[in-house]
């Protein structure tokens, strides 16, 4: 073989090998990426279909928290001051969860309107707001606080 | 007055390393011995200065002075001394205060121990080294200096975040910046060989060892976060896809790529400019990585305080490194001389092969964790990128690679015999067609791909050991004979057949765990039993129980085996005052096939306890192979060959070493 051929034989393989890699991308893209909506998103919403996950994110409603008598299962609301959206998630909560304070929770639709969440993201530091959270509550004219992220 | 000194030694150091990142190269560009000459003191300078400041902030943190910003933020007087000393690197100044000291310490290790390396190259190297420093010293003085005082000085600190405090966490950042700094030593060979415009097996050679030194820290580095992760965060996980993990894990990508490149250098003196490129990339990446942490446009558990300005000023050195590396080896790199041609099939064949495979799963990482942040910025919406993504595209891609491993590690270089390899390997290919049959039936076949993926595990793991024995002719000659063939083998030899099987120990623990955990979530009562596998997990009750510095829920459980009690596992819930915060301290009992894993959450107030209790199979096997990677790695950097200084070039006078 010349050197020309095994050069392009190299080319060749590394072209193939970014293809499939692209193709890899993009129906991981398609099926795996995760949105981020507010409530207010979600209240007026634009298309969401149940059978895709979504990421939802806000305050927690003050006094929405309650434990079902399975002890399980935390039912809570979150809300971004103009609307909300209930939620309900099955499992141990993150410790710093609190009422007040922002959350974003992970899952999907349900068709009775309430949100099912695998995955309860709440951050390690109390005085934390997700810059989602702190861009949907921007959004809805509400955020009093400081803004720098 | 120890901050002030402290503060003074930055700038100090500061202007040295302008000194030393300017006049050493304009001495080696004039062939001036007397400038270059200034290189050696100007680094052994700033390493005295950068100690000097790095030892006063410690002084510091160990008094509790809270007059100083940092310490105020950032310790308490009730954290144990560890965390004290811990907390220094435990936040962003202080963090980019180390980094800057094992930069430091690298630059004095060239400058002493490099003597066998050309003047002219040496001076570049450290000149550029110089540059770097520069960069960072800048950088800490004027946006994250750790000794600003605070005035009144404050009676209490207000603590190091709970989760930090954890022996895991405490070694962390240093084994990572010693992987993020060595990579820069690859980085300023690379440059100086580029204005050199001269590449040589030699230079391969001298580049390797600060490659390989680099990528073991960074191995155990990754190892120790994720292995914090998994008992910190009590998750159950190991590894999240997190965008932070990634930062770590992508300058590990392109530096093990720069690992096995270096190799074709160094024995068929080809592949030069991509090696150049893969040097330059992977102290990009290592900076990228810096950046996506300190400048917090990344949301993460592992992020500290975010500050615009200092992410301006990383993004501002990141462009100019990489651009002005790119840059230059895009004008330079045509004056390489191009070595020999090789034949697909070879040693050196397999290791393009690996390193397309290598680069093409960096890209898609860094695509996968930028992505968010490219989509806001043309306001595409807010997504997040998670696990499902990069399963879906980094394990097909790693799967050829670690197929190809063992063939390509058998092969020889020039002209390979593939039919030979297979041919050697029917013993590897038999064990792993065993272990993925015998998993499927275990599994009641229905994993098919876990079957797949711990046969790949035992073809890696069969697939080094018989290298290493056809290597030392084991049956074919004497035992003894052979013995004395093993002591005599190359050590990087040894090193890379250690590193190959770790990584299929490492194989199989993650698609173990992976694909047969089994996780429990209940509310217990006391007396509750739960059935894991081989265990019982019976509840005995919760307690509250202080600590140094935090009280504790203290959950007690009883795991019993077959019919004998083994052990009690005691999760807790601790709450750290000072810090005002909570974290979950998970119990887990530890075997070589399997963890069982507890958390204890809240009580439901009727004498009951949410309680997650996890059965991990085979995660041992994921830390084990990580640290046998590493000592693979180390046991590659003792090959007498690749001393520090040791290589000559062809030319040099005294006869040649290789």
């Amino acid at each position: 073989m010349t050197r020309k051929r095994r050069r392009l034989m190299v080319v060749m393989i590394g072209g193939l090998l970014l293809a499939t890699a692209a193709a890899l991308v993009l129906t991981a893209f398609e099926d795996n990426i995760v949105f981020f909506h507010s409530p207010t998103d979600i209240a007026t919403n634009r298309e969401l279909s149940i059978d895709r996950r979504l990421r939802v994110g806000g305050l927690v409603k003050p006094e929405s928290w309650q434990k079902a008598a399975d002890g399980l299962t935390h039912n809570f609301a979150i809300t971004d001051l103009n609307n909300e959206i209930r939620v309900a998630y099955r499992g141990i909560m993150p410790d710093l969860f609190r009422e007040g304070q922002g959350v974003v929770v992970e899952g999907r639709m349900h068709s009775d309107g309430h949100f099912r969440a695998d995955e309860v993201l709440a951050k390690h530091d109390e005085n934390y707001m997700p810059p989602e959270v702190a861009e949907a509550l921007r959004e809805s004219g509400k955020w009093k606080g400081s803004t720098e992220k | 007055m120890i901050p002030e000194i402290g503060h003074y030694a930055i700038a100090l150091a500061l202007m040295l390393s302008a000194v030393q990142g300017i006049v050493p190269l304009i001495g080696a560009h004039r062939k001036d011995t007397v400038l270059m000459g200034v290189a050696g003191p100007a680094a052994r300078g700033q390493f005295l200065f950068v100690t000097m400041a790095f030892v006063a902030l410690t002084i510091t943190f160990i008094n509790s002075d809270f007059s100083v910003a940092l310490v105020a933020q950032h310790s308490h007087t009730l954290k144990p001394m560890l965390y004290k000393v811990s907390g220094v690197w435990g936040n962003h100044e202080g963090s980019m205060l180390l980094w800057i000291l094992i930069r430091a310490l690298f630059g004095l290790l060239v400058a002493e121990f490099g003597r066998n390396l050309p003047a002219e190259l040496r001076a570049r190297v450290l000149g550029i080294q110089g540059l770097i420093g520069l960069g960072f010293l800048a950088f800490l003085l004027f946006t994250s200096n750790p000794f600003l005082r605070l005035d009144p000085a404050p009676i209490q600190g207000e603590g190091l975040n709970p989760l930090l405090q954890d022996p895991g966490l405490a070694f962390h950042p240093p084994f990572l910046y010693l992987g993020y700094v060595g990579f820069s030593m690859a980085f300023s060979f690379a440059i100086a060989a580029l204005i050199e415009g001269r590449v040589d097996p030699a230079w391969a050679r001298w580049v390797r060892p600060w490659t390989l030194a680099a990528w073991i820290a960074l191995t155990i580095g990754i190892a120790l976060g994720s292995w914090w992760a998994y008992y910190e965060l009590g998750w159950g996980g190991w590894w999240f896809w997190d965008p932070v993990e990634n930062a770590s894990f992508l300058p590990w990508l392109v530096g093990t790529a720069l690992l096995h490149s270096s190799l074709v250098v160094e024995r068929r003196n080809t592949l030069k400019s991509w090696t150049l490129l893969l040097a330059i990339i992977a102290f990009g990446m290592s900076l990228l990585g810096t950046f996506l942490v300190r400048s917090g446009v990344l949301t993460s558990v592992h992020t500290f305080a975010t500050d615009p300005e200092r992410g301006v000023f990383i993004l501002a050195l990141l462009v100019i490194v990489i651009g002005g590396g790119l840059a230059r080896s895009a004008v330079r790199a045509p004056v390489l001389k191009t070595g020999g041609l090789f034949a697909p099939i070879s040693r050196e064949g397999a290791l393009v092969l690996n390193n397309l495979l290598l680069a093409t799963a960096t890209a898609v990482v860094l695509l996968g964790t930028l992505y968010p942040l490219m989509l806001d910025a043309v306001d595409g919406g807010k997504v997040s990128v998670g696990a499902p993504f990069f399963n879906a595209t980094f394990v097909p891609l790693m799967t050829p690679l670690l197929i190809a491993c063992p063939v390509g590690a058998m092969m020889a270089w020039k002209r390979g015999d593939l039919t030979g390899v297979f041919g050697r390997l029917k013993l590897a290919a038999l064990m792993a067609a065993l272990i993925a049959a015998g998993s499927l039936w275990l599994d009641g076949e229905t994993d098919v791909i876990a079957a797949i993926a711990l046969g790949v595990a035992a073809w890696l793991i069969v697939g080094a050991t018989v290298d290493l024995a056809e290597r030392c002719s084991l049956f074919r000659i004497s035992l003894a004979q052979s013995i004395r063939r093993a002591i005599n083998l190359q050590r990087s030899a040894w090193g890379s057949a250690i590193a190959h099987a770790s990584l299929g120990i490492m194989v199989a623990g993650i698609t173990a765990s992976s694909a047969w955990q089994t996780e429990h979530i209940q509310v217990m009562k006391p007396g509750d039993t739960v059935d894991l596998a081989s265990y019982k997990v019976t509840f005995k009750g919760a307690g509250e129980v202080r600590g140094p510095n935090y009280t504790a829920l203290r959950g007690t459980f009883e795991l019993t085996g077959g019919d004998e009690k083994i052990t009690d596992l005691l999760p807790e819930k601790r709450s750290y005052p000072a810090e005002r915060s909570t974290t979950t301290e998970a119990a887990i009992y530890t075997t070589p096939m399997a963890d069982v894993y507890i958390v204890l959450g809240d009580s439901d107030g009727k004498g009951g306890w949410a309680t997650r209790i996890y059965h991990n199979p085979l995660v041992p096997w994921i830390w084990a192979g990580a640290i046998f990677m590493s000592v693979g790695g180390l046991v590659s950097l003792t090959d007498r060959r690749l001393r520090v200084g040791a290589p000559k070039r062809a030319t040099a006078k005294s006869p040649s070493v290789a």
